[in-house]
Order: C-alpha cells, then structure tokens, then sequence
C-alpha cells in the first residue's frame, strides 16, 4: 500500500500538485486511521493531507479515480459492484426485452451489453432520469459506453472523445424537453393549473442535476474501461489536464475561461488586499502628544507606549491600457476581466482599451457588477476603431498622450496589456518615455510567450525600454508571481 | 510544570518517529462523529466527518476553507460540544500580534509590585532607589526579578491558554487569512508542537493536546509553511439532500414539503451567476422567515417578498427574480 502511494504522490507532482515531504508523509500516517476498503474515506483521508488548495482538488480527484480505479474492481469484498450487479438484475426484471451484460472489465465481460436497441436504451435514460434512481442511472451509463462509445483497445487517448460520442447518442437535451413536457402535461390534466414559473424552473433543474450526474457517470465508466484496457499510468498521462493556474490565457477553451474567471477573482482581492496594506503600514504619522500623555497615567505618567497618529494615505491611481484587437481576442477577455476586478476594488482606477483607435471605458465598469456586461458593452460602444482595426499601437499611444496624458501624474501607475504587435506602423515610443518620465510606474504585460518577443511585427523591445518591468503574462500563476513581485 | 512536560515531550517525539500517539481518541471512528454531530444538529458529511477524525488520531490542526456562511466556524463549535470541551476562540483580524495571540505581561502590576517593594523597603525615591538596590544588593533585585516575571503576571492569551488548559480543549483560530503573513509564523510553533516559548518562563508545552481548527475566507494565500502542518477540509456549499436535512433539523417547526421548496429553490439559485450566491445560514433566515410568516408553500409572490433576505444585492435579487420566477425556461 505504501508503494502505491509513493506512485500516487508522484502522479500528483506530474500534474504539478505541490506535496511535500512531510505531507507525504502525514498522507502515509493517515493510512493507518481509514477503513482502506472505503474508497471515499480513504479519499477524503488522502485530500486532506495532500490537497491544501481547492483549485487543485478536481486534478486530485480525476487522479484518484484513475490511479485507484482497477485496484477496486479486482480487490475482494466489492460491495459496490455487487450492487451495481443486482441492479442490473432487477433493472432486467422490470425491464424485460433489455439486453442485459456487465461491461467487457479485463476482457472477462458476458457480451457487450449491444443487445439493447437504442430505443430501449432510451426509454430506460427516460424512466432512470425521471426518477432519479442512482443504481438506474449507473446502469444507464453503463449500456450507453457499450453502446454507442465504440472504444478501441490499445489506443492512447483520454476518452473525451467516447465521451462525447456516447452524449451525442444519447440526445440528453432531448430527454430533458419530453420530461418537462410531461410535467406540464400532468399538472394541468391533475388539478387543472398550468405549473407557475417557479415550479418549472425546479423541476427543469432537478432534472439537469440528474443529467450532470448521468454525465458523470458516463464519464467515470469510460476512464473505468480505459483504465482497464491500459493501465492506470498510461491513462493518467493522456488526461493529465494543467492546474487552473498553469492554464495558457492565449490559448483557453471556454470552459478552462471559467475556471480562470473563478481563479481571477481571488487574485484581484489580494492585489487589492496588497496594495491597501501597503498603504496603512507605511512609515507611522506624526506623534501625538495628547494621546500619548493620556495613555501614560495608567503607568503612572511614564510614557511607556508612545501613541502616534495615522499617516494620510495616498491614493494609487491606475491607468489600465489593454489592446482588445484580434490577435489577442482572449487575452482580451481575460484582461477586461481583470480590469473589472481591480476596479471593483479601487477607486480610482481609469480603463482605456485601443485596436488602432483608443477609447476610455472606465464607465463601462463603473456600477457593473458582471463582467460579462461591461465586457458586451465595451465591444459594441467603445470607439476603438480608427482606420482599418488593425492594431496600432504608435497612433493609439500618441492619442491616449494627448487627450489624457496630462492627468497622468506622479501618483499614476500605468499597467499596459498587450503584445506589442504593430503590424509595421511607426512604433511612437517617445510617448510612452514621456508617460513614464511622468508616471510613478510604468508596467507592461505581455501574453506572447518571451520566445516570440521580438519577431516579425512585434516591436515590444523598442517599449520595453520606457517600462519599468515588461512581464511574460500567460498563466495566473505569472500574473501571480507579478503581484507578489509588486511590493 | 517538569512532569507535564515531560509527557509532552514524549508524545511529541513519537509522532517524530512516525508512531501517532495523540492520546485517547475523542471519536471511535468517522461514522460514530459523524451521527454523533447530527444528534447535536450539525449535520456534516463523509468528508467532513473524515477529515475531523483523521485530525483527531493524527493530532494535526485542520485548515478549514470555504465559502463565507457554509458552517466552518459551526463546525469547530460542534466539535467542542460533542467531546466535552471548551471552546477557545481566537479572532484574528489585521494587527493581530503575539500580546493578543500568545501572551503578556502584566506590565501595570508589575510596576505596582516594584513600587510596593520600594514602599516596604523604605527607601524613598523610585528609580534611583532601584537602581540602587541593583548594585548594593543583587540578591533582593534578582528576589524581586523572579517575583515579577512569574505566573501571577502573566496575562494568558487564546494559544496559550489553549495550551495549558487541563481540561479537554477545542481551539478555534477564526479568519486566519486575515493576520499579515509575519503574524502567521507566531501560530507555527503552537500548531506543530503545541507548545509556546516565554524567555522569562521556559517553553510550556501542552498536557493534552487540543483539537485545533483553522477557518479561512481565503481573502489571501496561506503560507506553504502553515499549510504544510494542517490537514486542509475545503467545506462547499451541501448538495440538495443534506440541505433539506439541514434546514429541517435547524429550522423548527418546517413542514418537510416548505424544506423540500426551500432546499429546492436555494439549489437553483446557486446555478445562476451572482455576486453572492445564498450561503447556508442565509438558506436558514429565509426558512425561518417563512415559517414565522406562516407561509406553508412558496409562490412566485411569496418568494418575490421574501427573496431580500437570501440575497444582499439588489443587482442580484432583480436577475433571481427574473430568471426564476418570469415565465418561460
């Protein structure tokens, strides 16, 4: 059992995990505590001495399942399969006609469950949702694998392809529209109401719960089989998906956005929480002579604790230039999300976003809670097109001089978001010498891995020069590092 | 002192040489906490069952994360009322420093005892005197060095006490996240050794070890040292099941259909994009709301009236109201 821990640890470091020695370690002691035939006790036992962040527990969890999947199916006293099994049995019995077989685990399955016709598979997805009956479910996932994943052994894949192959099949959106229509059916023939809003908007979503559970179960069936087919190791090193933190910006599909999204709001609150501190702890203020002689009569007027005053606090102003053209579309949409979340926590921060054509757009996230919002009404109201929509730094740097720069002070910071691709106009980076000879700071972040910086059009060299710090910025964690470099 | 120290330090250099010895178990296993927490009305589930029990028999601090309102603070308050214990809080905040966390002096009855000494010892003028009696007599200086700087002095702070507490002790560290990252490194000591160093004193190490909780809103990242010594339970919002549990065994007098609509309603409200999603003490107002207003099924008017007390932005009860209750899915 050690040994296969000492390879689960080594699984989580591959993935990026940080554990320690010593957590290793208590992982190890854990051991002794859990009941090791309780999957999720020993789970939770390993989360908790493994895991010390909630941003990696699904890249644990998705280990866990894979590393000690076979482990469960072919170890002794299996009661989860047992039941699963009587499932399938009873399953038979009420639903005669279903072509009933255990899924083909280490090539010892009784048939490959293909007797079922695709309707009567889906009838059994109708009744098992409606329901809400778990071993139904599982049983369901089971025959849709059989069915309509069309696994190949030996491939080296991580199953997402079965996986979505299997819902296509399975027409889950489909399933959902024929049971909200039969509620609304039964409500209105049982006591003659239509159901109210709220009563269907509950129902949809206890239904959608189900679904996700469906898709869950599906998914977990297909990782079961591949890991049956290649072994754990091998598995791991396909589906091995980066932390949310080590995520290209640049690169993000939709749903590693939303993780970024989530991962984001945390950041901008600890900027904020940074800066602020900063601020209050700066050098004490001036003394103050009466507080300290009042303080002093319960020492019998020995000064013993000097009490001095509150410095004034000086605002940081933050000016926020993004480029939001196409070669960095989501980049973009990362920064204007960033954007939102410093604004949210400062007062004084004013936002600018330029293509060739430079456009203020603080009021956009003035007053808006959702960042999606401001980010709608930036793309369709500011003025950021000035002739072709290609980026021009050079025109929009000159421009942002002139209409603004002259409130640009000693107390601004400048934070420019962009890659510095000009497509060959004048680069004007006299104006940016110009802002940082007036601006406290000026910082610029990069999204361009620090590889490309430099090639074809992108003249990032000829600004970076006027910057105090130009910053590779193509993961949270590089943003991270940024902020925490800050002080 | 030197006999509870001793016993102390045995226990802690047995856990140094891997063999856990965290004294007897407060819980027989993580089943047994868990109903025993559901007959007190705290209703966890495996993992936080799990990972309290493992706490327990591993003798390890537990870092409790999680969304504002989702029971954290609740938990180590069970904890302490299933095993018997006393609850000790230490409310972090920013400032936080080891005079507040640990220990202090008592520096005004200090100077009393000084300038009482000086009074019973006749002499007439304080510092001078003091001084005085520092070169003449280093015996009666030494004398009243070790009078002051004993326990009766000695103004024990939340840690400390926790530390030296004879009775069965449940430490609870609330909003750790909120103490500068210098401050963090006070708590390292107490947590991994659970023990405390006084110059004056010597190192006080603990009798019997106290369960520690650690609660986080996460507003910054804890430092690799502190996490490294905690097991870490990340408490999410409950699924649908245990919320309707929870709401009824909390809320007196509900109807298991109302909990059912409530659980219900909450769970959807969760899916939609808020800026504060309804935590579960705010699942609890509102239930609690509901029974007191005598409504026994929720409408779409009820829920319209009520809905300011699951959320606190007006942006947000506008788009609930429109997304959950307006026709049309």
């Amino acid at each position: 059992m050690l040994d296969l821990l000492s390879g689960f640890v080594m699984e989580l470091r591959q993935s990026g995990l940080p554990v320690s020695l010593t957590e290793h370690l208590d992982a190890a002691d854990a051991m002794h505590h859990v009941n090791l035939d309780d999957r999720d006790e020993l789970k939770y036992a390993l989360g908790a001495t493994l895991v010390k962040s909630n941003s990696h527990w699904r890249a644990f969890e998705t280990a866990f399942e894979i590393y000690f999947a076979l482990r469960r199916d072919s170890g002794p006293g299996d009661t989860q399969i047992e039941n699963l099994e009587a499932w399938g049995e009873a399953g038979e019995k009420s639903f005669p006609g279903a072509g009933m077989g255990l899924p083909g685990q280490q090539g010892t399955g009784r048939g490959g469950g293909s007797g079922m016709t695709p309707q009567e598979l889906a009838e059994l997805l109708y009744q098992a949702i409606r329901s809400g009956n778990s071993g139904m479910l599982a049983m369901v996932a089971r025959h849709a694998v059989d069915r309509f994943s069309g696994m190949e052994p030996g491939r080296p894949v991580g199953g997402t392809y079965y996986f979505y192959r299997t819902l296509r099949n399975l027409d889950l959106e489909g399933v959902l529209q024929r049971l909200m229509e039969e509620a609304r059916h039964t409500a209105a023939s049982s006591d003659g109401d239509a159901l109210t809003a709220l009563e269907e908007r509950l129902m949809a979503d206890a239904y959608k719960s189900r679904l996700d559970d469906l898709r869950k179960s599906i998914e977990s069936e297909i990782r079961r089989r591949l890991v049956a087919d290649r072994g754990a190791e091998a598995l791991l090193r396909s589906v091995r998906t980066p932390l949310p933190e080590d995520i290209d910006v640049m690169h993000a599909t939709r749903d590693e956005l939303k993780a970024l999204q989530v991962a984001l709001h945390p950041l901008s609150r600890k900027l904020a929480v940074r800066l602020a501190r900063k601020r209050r702890h700066q050098r004490r203020g001036p003394l103050d002579f009466r507080a300290t002689v009042r303080r002093s009569l319960s020492t019998g007027g020995v000064p013993v604790e000097p009490k001095f005053r509150h410095p004034h606090p000086s605002k940081p102003e933050i000016f926020v230039v993004a480029d939001i053209s196409g070669s960095v579309a989501s980049f973009a949409r990362f920064t204007l999300l960033l954007v939102h979340a410093i604004s949210s926590q400062f007062s004084k921060v004013r936002s600018f976003v330029f293509v060739d054509g430079i456009d203020e757009v603080t009021r956009f996230f003035e007053g808006a809670d959702d960042p999606a919002d401001a980010v709608r009404r930036i793309n369709a109201e500011a003025d950021v097109v000035w002739v072709d929509g290609h980026s021009d730094y050079g025109h929009a740097l000159t421009v942002f001089n002139d209409r603004w720069g002259d409130e640009v002070t000693s107390k601004a910071s400048i934070l420019m978001l962009g890659d510095a691709r000009n497509n060959y106009h004048a680069s004007q980076a006299w104006v940016l010498a110009e802002l940082q000879a007036r601006a406290r700071h000026v910082y610029w972040l990069n999204p361009e891995p620090m590889a490309y910086w430099g090639s074809g059009d992108s003249i990032i060299d000829e600004y970076g020069v006027h910057c105090e710090a130009v910053v590779e910025c193509r993961t949270l964690r590089q943003l991270e590092r940024f902020v925490g470099d800050l002080e | 002192m030197s006999d509870t120290a001793e016993q102390g330090r045995t226990s802690w250099s047995n856990a140094d040489l891997g063999i856990p010895d965290s004294g007897p178990a407060r819980f027989e296993s993580a089943h047994e906490l868990r109903r025993g927490l559901a007959e007190i009305g705290y209703l966890a589930d495996d993992g936080i069952a799990g990972v309290v029990y493992l706490a327990d028999r591993l003798a390890k601090p537990v870092l409790v994360e999680g969304p504002a309102g989702t029971g954290k603070t609740q938990l180590a308050k069970s904890v302490a009322e299933l095993s018997n214990s006393r609850l000790i809080r230490l409310q972090c905040y920013e400032g936080l420093d080891e005079s507040k966390a640990l220990y202090e002096w008592n520096y005004r009855k200090q100077l009393l005892r000084i300038q009482a000494a000086q009074i019973s010892g006749g002499s007439d003028d304080g510092l001078r005197a003091a001084s005085a009696a520092q070169t003449k007599d280093g015996a009666a200086w030494k004398h009243l060095e070790e009078d002051i700087f004993s326990e009766d002095f000695l103004l024990t702070r939340p840690l400390l006490e926790a530390i030296r507490a004879d009775e069965p002790v449940v430490l609870l560290v609330d909003e750790v996240d909120r103490v500068e990252l210098e401050t963090e490194a006070l708590l390292l000591e107490v947590l991994s050794e659970y023990q405390v160093s006084i110059p004056e004193l010597g190192t006080v190490r603990a009798t019997r070890l106290p369960m520690v909780f650690l609660t986080s809103n996460n507003t910054r990242e804890l430092s690799e040292a502190l996490k490294r010594r905690c097991l870490y339970l990340h408490i999410d919002y409950p699924g649908l099941e245990r919320e309707r549990e929870i709401v009824r065994t909390r809320v007196p007098g509900i109807t298991d259909e109302l909990a059912d609509q409530v659980a219900r309603i909450v769970q959807s409200l969760r899916t939609i994009e808020l800026r504060k999603a309804p935590s579960v003490s705010e699942t609890l107002d509102w239930a609690r709301t509901l029974v007191l207003l005598g409504i026994e099924s929720i409408d779409a008017s009820g829920a319209r009236d009520t809905l300011h007390i699951l959320l606190k932005y007006q942006s947000d009860i506008e788009r609930a109201a429109k997304e959950l209750l307006s026709a049309g899915t």
